[in-house]
């Protein structure tokens, strides 16, 4: 039965640690898994901008503030099967999609940023490797914004985050071009991002003083240690208004409302 | 420990690549073999030179990126084990390791260690959709599948595209990797709507991107890191019969 069910599991876990969890127990500690959140959409699953419509777990919605197992295939399934076979016919039904040229000088200036932003990071030739910056950011965040956050801890990553962003812009090297397969490159573009992401979800975790799902802060405990959760204050989802690089989102609350269950602390005991 | 890699390095699928060699140092036998090429990596980046590029992203052996030559065995010396899943303490403390890309003349080599595996998504894209109706949930009890067939599809399923049964065979087939994918709808009822049309169109696709022909040498089973089994590529051999006959 248990080969049945989670033998793939087993296997993977066989092959990390190269003992057999069928003969021993299994050694466990929690770790990060994943990062609630994504991009905002309507009931729709339409984002900001119209005919952009975000499915999965790129968008922000359905599993709330913990994310169980295999909730990736039950999010895209969803989304997929029940939802956009409606909303996205509905939208191509009613939009006018005229012809799009690359000459068009939408196009044209979102072709010149980005190929700017691949010069600019070809063109820093600093001292550091992309992956000394990413690493330098991870264990920020793992240290003060990971399983176990607290207002101190995450003022303090607020506050470094700048700093790393400022290095990373002033002293990167990438080495390479941009005419062949250059997977630094790549990974310079994934670094930038996530010195805007860490700096919101930081922001974020700052401003929910509670515990709650996965977002955990010390502060914010019962007696015996479970997540103490504060629906009164902070039954809403975090909507964060993008306002460029460095600067401060704008949070929009977007409240919750529970006709049939009401929220509760979940128990693992 | 310590290893001495010849690595494949080739700086674009038009240029001409050759084995390079370097010393692989304070590698901890608990890393994965792509974490040590990360810290041989790190190293390079260190020294100003360009490192060692290779597919990977799961990194836990289910998303098929990874793939790699080691020692001339396609996803290396461990049964059952995708690259990302070989641990360092099977090698040799002090020993070599050769490194190449996958080779099949279908596999065009795009730099060092990456190949082109567009070919597997045309095969894939061939097979095209299954009818099924969307917009709601099925009432659970209206399509009926037995175990054994559950089962055999999801065997079928397990499939990751990772292309070690093309590297590994000596005509270069892409037969086990066309035939999970054929096998796996043939056998549930979703995929009948199109059967026989499906399985036509991919062995088609397959001899059109250049993959070589099936002897049966089962070295796609050997190297396979979902061990599927070639019985799948009787199965499509099976199917494609039926479909001509019945076409």
């Amino acid at each position: 039965m248990i080969r049945e069910k989670y033998g793939n599991l087993f296997e993977m876990y066989e092959r990390i640690t190269a003992e057999n969890p069928y003969d021993v127990p299994m050694r466990i500690y929690p770790a990060m898994h994943y990062t609630m959140g994504g991009l905002w959409v309507d009931y729709n699953l339409m984002s900001t901008i119209t005919g952009l419509f975000v499915i999965g777990e790129a968008k922000f919605s359905d599993h709330g503030a913990n994310r169980l197992g295999a909730s990736a295939l039950m999010q895209g399934l969803a989304d997929g099967y029940f939802i956009l076979p409606y909303t996205l016919s509905g939208y191509l039904a009613t939009a006018k999609l005229g012809q799009v040229s690359i000459d068009s000088p939408v196009f044209q200036k979102s072709e010149s940023q980005h190929a700017d932003r691949v010069k600019q990071f070809l063109s820093i030739k600093g001292k550091r490797t992309v992956d000394s910056i990413h690493q330098e950011l991870g264990k920020l965040m793992w240290n003060n914004c990971g399983i176990i956050r607290s207002e101190r801890g995450l003022q303090h990553a607020l506050e470094q985050i700048p700093g790393i962003r400022k290095e990373f812009w002033r002293n990167v090297n990438v080495l390479g071009s941009e005419v062949e397969i250059n997977q630094a490159l790549e990974k310079a573009g994934r670094v930038a991002d996530f010195l805007e992401l860490a700096e919101l979800v930081c922001f974020d975790a700052l401003e929910r003083a509670e515990s709650c799902g996965c977002h955990f802060r010390k502060e914010f405990q019962t007696p015996d240690g479970e997540a103490h959760r504060d629906d009164e204050h902070f039954c809403y989802v975090s909507a964060w208004e993008y306002t460029g690089e460095g600067r401060r989102p704008v949070l929009r609350k977007e409240l919750l409302e529970f006709e049939y269950v009401t929220p509760s602390q979940r128990s693992y005991k | 420990m310590h290893l001495t890699l010849y690595v494949w390095r080739q700086k674009s699928a038009s240029l001409k690549g050759k084995m390079v060699r370097y010393a692989a140092d304070d590698i901890n036998p608990d890393m994965s073999f792509l974490e040590m090429l990360d810290v041989v990596n790190w190293q390079l980046n260190e020294k100003g030179e360009e490192p060692i590029a290779f597919d990977h992203d799961c990194r836990e052996g289910i998303c098929g990126s990874c793939g790699m030559m080691i020692n001339g065995v396609a996803h290396g010396p461990r049964r059952a084990t995708a690259t990302c899943q070989l641990h360092m303490r099977h090698f040799k403390d002090g020993g070599t390791i050769y490194i190449e890309p996958w080779r099949s003349r279908a596999f065009p080599v795009l730099r060092d260690l990456i190949v082109d595996r567009g070919a597997f998504d045309r095969i894939i894209q061939s097979g095209r959709y299954i009818s099924v109706s969307t917009g709601s949930a099925p009432e659970a009890n209206s399509v009926l599948v037995t175990k054994q067939d559950s089962d055999r599809a999801m065997d079928a399923a397990a499939c990751i595209g990772c292309g070690a049964c093309v590297a590994a065979c000596p005509n270069g087939a892409a037969s086990l990797f066309t035939a999970a994918k054929v096998s796996h709808f043939a056998l549930l009822p979703q995929g009948q709507p199109e059967r026989q049309s499906r399985v036509i169109r991919m062995v088609e696709a397959m001899d059109r991107e250049g993959f070589g022909n099936c002897t049966m040498h089962r070295e796609c089973e050997a190297v396979c890191p979902k061990s599927i089994s070639v019985d799948f590529i009787a199965r499509m051999n099976r199917e494609y019969l039926r479909s001509l006959l019945k076409g």
